[in-house]
């Protein structure tokens, strides 16, 4: 288990490299002048323009450029974005907003979504099944946007339970709406998911022989049925987390959510590639997390897997 | 400055002009109520994309947050647009090119010391020189000694412009390497606020927590959420806040801003998105703003072309702006949100004069087809219109399109590049093939500031290639009158050189469609599109 872990680590290094690496050049190919672009419409003053390229480095050859980029990664420096703020405090500014919503909406999805999943994987064919196909099935066919805007105007704007977008960012009691859309299209998927692995399961041999065992149901459910039906669900799951966690920018937009999904796309925007850079190493990061926590649950959920 | 995309690069100038008031935004919803002066209201922002000095400001994230904190020379009156004195007493000339500028006593920075002539040199010398890494920098050009501080090549030979001389606390004299006799109408512009003098020791602070003298004074800036101002209360000038204050809010989408107005968690809005336009005066009732802005869009041409450069091409010019049925596309595809050009000067500038295209703006396409066949036809009877895929520009420019293939037969097509700079680099790269989307938003309120830097021969934005002896004489003599009314009359007459030549084919010019919360009154838009902020009332 500890070599798997090391062996894991360690295989992230060149991953990591290969991406940032993949990135910072894959900005640099973006149509368009940067700093040229901080004019406007209007012809940049060449002077002021060659002065701005020197002070941020981009005048030297762009491997030179990149070196110099991941040299200052390693000292913690991810350098300076073009509004001359340190992109570091944009990513410290924008990332817990984001971490947040991510979460909440995943717990959403996580606690609803395996409730409904086994509910109705037990009540196979029943009439809440059949319910619950309905919603999943409406739940992904409707657009984000749709059921965002939706969601808005009825809680925010007819009803006033809440204000319709997020007035602070940071008050995690506001991030609901955002995070039940956010959450809502996963939330199908897991319940489905979770449903069709536990109606499979349920037929299975190690279930017929607990119940047979006089277990009580609970405990046949809890212990024996579930955990094992987790697998595919957590896998899932994994893949998820990291992309709420890049941010979820049709959702963010709509609320007025000031997190990574929007403070990437107008650093993408603006061609600024440091910040792209930045952000996009720190979600690198957080998705090998994510795999290799998933892969270690694995081995937690079914005891036949094991890491040499 | 031209029209741009997605980011409104708009240069905004100091509080003006509440232009027509349509009826609908002259007094507060349900009436005007009594109001508290104590009370701030929120006006819909962006993340200003600079530090906040007021010469790196050309996007309207930061201009508006700017032109609050810091008041210049003079700026334009919010009833007529004129150009109407502050900080500057008197603003004296002779032979349009020496100024002698008069300031009045008793302005304060927010820090409470006093505003002297010496806060004025100072920061036009600061901005001017490249190490200080102003975008607005070229701003200062006009001004003698700019080429040495502003060198084309090499380091700065000297760190102060000789053309600015302090005479005392309270008279300095600006003499320009030229004449430009509409000089005190650049001064309106936010790049020429005063600076305190703790300013110099650190730029990059005070450009976190701006110091000025203008009617609100900064509290605060939480990156990406909002930044807070309050009215200044030693503030000297000819419009005294009716109001405590403004809160600037960041908003990704304008949706969401629409979203917030309509529920009152928003005071004043920018403008509403285009997918509301057609509901918003349902939405608002007489709390909705439709009012004209100093903007144009036109479709520009690749007169460097030689395809497009014979002279007998401006009379197919002239048929393709013919063949456009500007009433019905802004009525039908742009929902009202513009209003038909019949100039190359947006409405309600200085020296706009109605109808100056004549004929050629007006839908005759029986005519359209004459004139296009008289000049040799289309160059491959086919018409390529340029665009960036990013602006909402598709619906309209298909619109223009379909109306020039309906009336004369030319085939036209869209050709959208992905992105504002993409399109730009490919303008200004002269990798154009025929036409593009073009147009310009007003740095100040002159015709001048709409002909001068587009047209002129060599021009900076003059992405055309454009090149007539007639109006280049006619805009040097204009710069070179005795004064402003004289100058603005030179103007239209260089305009009257433009409809022979056709080098762009004017539109329309764009509106403030816009806003407000039932908690505020007395909200209207300057030509600029900002409200006049200090004009602005709380509900009490």
């Amino acid at each position: 288990m500890g070599r798997f872990v090391a062996r894991r680590l360690l295989q992230m290094i060149p991953v990591f490299l290969g991406t940032t690496a993949l990135i910072f050049f894959m900005v640099h190919l973006l149509p368009g002048d940067p700093l040229a672009a901080l004019w406007g419409d209007k012809a940049p003053d060449p002077v002021q323009l060659a002065a701005l390229k020197h002070q941020q480095g981009l005048d030297q050859p762009l491997l030179q450029q990149y070196l110099s980029y991941m040299g200052n990664l390693l000292t913690g420096d991810f350098g300076t974005s073009l509004d001359g703020r340190p992109v570091l405090d944009k990513i410290t500014d924008a990332l817990p907003v984001t971490v947040r919503l991510a979460l909440f909406a995943f717990a959403i999805e996580i606690v609803v979504g395996i409730a409904i999943g086994l509910f109705s994987g037990l009540r196979r064919g029943k009439l809440f099944d059949k319910g619950t196909l309905v919603l999943t099935l409406l739940l992904i066919a409707i657009p984000v946007p749709v059921l965002g805007f939706v969601v808005q105007t009825v809680f925010g704007q007819n009803l006033k339970w809440v204000t319709p977008t997020v007035q602070d960012s940071n008050d995690i009691t506001q991030l609901v709406l955002p995070a039940v859309v956010l959450g809502s299209l996963s939330l199908a998927y897991v319940a489905r998911l979770t449903r069709t692995s536990i109606a499979e399961n349920i037929k299975a041999d190690y279930v017929r022989t607990a119940v047979a065992k006089g277990l009580p149901r609970r405990k046949v459910i809890g212990t024996h049925l579930l955990r094992n039906s987790m697998i595919p669900v957590v896998t899932y799951l994994g893949t998820d987390l990291g992309n709420l966690m890049a941010g979820a920018i049709v959702t963010e937009g709509i609320f007025n959510v000031q997190g990574v999904g929007h403070a990437l796309y107008q650093a993408i925007n603006m061609k600024e590639g440091a910040t792209v850079s930045g952000f996009v190493a720190f979600l690198v990061l957080v998705y090998l997390a994510a795999g290799l926590i998933v892969d270690l649950l694995y081995a937690v959920l079914d005891p036949r897997i094991r890491y040499a | 400055m031209p029209v741009a995309a997605r980011a409104r690069w708009v240069l905004a100038v100091a509080t003006s002009v509440a232009l027509v008031a349509t009826g609908c935004s002259s007094s507060g919803g349900g009436g005007s109520s009594s109001s508290d002066a104590s009370k701030t209201f929120s006006y819909q922002s962006s993340e200003p994309q600079n530090a906040l000095q007021p010469a790196n400001a050309n996007e309207v994230g930061g201009g508006r947050i700017i032109q609050n904190l810091f008041k210049g020379l003079v700026d334009y009156d919010p009833t007529n647009a004129k150009i109407r004195m502050q900080v500057a007493d008197k603003i004296e000339t002779s032979d349009s090119q020496t100024f002698a500028i008069t300031l009045k006593d008793g302005w304060k920075f927010h820090d409470g010391t006093p505003v002297h002539a010496k806060n004025f040199v100072d920061a036009w010398n600061w901005g001017a020189n490249p190490a200080s890494n102003q975008i607005n920098s070229s701003w200062f050009s006009d001004i003698e000694g700019y080429q040495d501080i502003h060198p084309a090549t090499g380091k700065p030979t000297v760190d102060k412009m000789s053309g600015l001389t302090v005479t005392d606390d309270l008279h300095f004299t600006v003499k320009l390497s030229h004449k430009v006799s509409y000089f005190e109408y650049k001064l309106g512009y936010i790049a020429f606020s005063p600076l305190p003098d703790g300013f110099f020791k650190d730029p990059a602070g005070y450009g976190q927590k701006p110091v000025g003298n203008g009617a609100y004074q900064f509290v605060s800036w939480a990156h990406n959420s909002q930044v807070v101002t309050k009215a200044f209360p030693d503030y000297q000038g000819v419009d005294k806040p009716k109001n405590g204050g403004i809160v600037f809010k960041m908003y990704t989408t304008a949706e969401a801003a629409y979203a917030d107005l309509q529920s009152s968690n928003l005071d004043v809005m920018d403008q509403v998105p285009p997918s509301a336009l057609a509901t918003y005066k349902n939405d608002l009732g007489d709390r909705a703003v439709d009012a004209p802005q100093g903007a144009i869009q036109n479709i520009g041409f690749t007169l460097y072309q030689a395809d497009w450069a014979a002279p007998d091409k401006a009379k197919v010019r002239q048929g393709l702006s013919m063949a456009i049925d500007r009433d019905v596309i802004t009525k039908t595809v742009l929902q009202g949100s513009r209003k038909p050009a019949t100039a190359w000067v947006a409405e309600g500038v200085e020296g706009y004069k109605d109808g100056a295209c004549g004929d050629f703006c007006k839908f005759d396409p029986a005519k359209a087809k004459q004139l296009i066949q008289d000049g040799g036809g289309v160059p491959g009877n086919k018409l390529l219109i340029t665009y960036n895929a990013d602006g909402g520009h598709k619906e309209w420019v298909d619109a223009v399109c379909n109306s020039i293939r309906q009336s004369t037969g030319v085939d036209c097509l869209g050709d959208p590049k992905p992105d504002f700079k993409t399109a730009r680099a490919a303008i200004t790269g002269h990798q154009i093939n025929g036409a593009f989307r073009t147009g310009w938003v007003q740095d100040y309120p002159l015709n001048a500031n709409f002909l001068s830097d587009v047209y002129r021969t060599g021009a900076a934005s003059n992405d055309f290639g454009y090149s007539s002896p007639q109006f280049d004489e006619a805009a040097t003599k204009a710069d070179e009158a005795p004064s402003v009314a004289d100058t603005v009359t030179g103007y239209q007459q260089a305009e009257a050189v433009l409809p022979s030549g056709m080098p762009a084919i004017p539109l329309w010019y764009y509106r403030t469609n816009s806003g407000y919360s039932s908690k505020v009154q007395n909200v209207k838009f300057d030509s600029f599109g900002n409200p006049a902020w200090t004009q602005v009332e709380v509900k009490g």
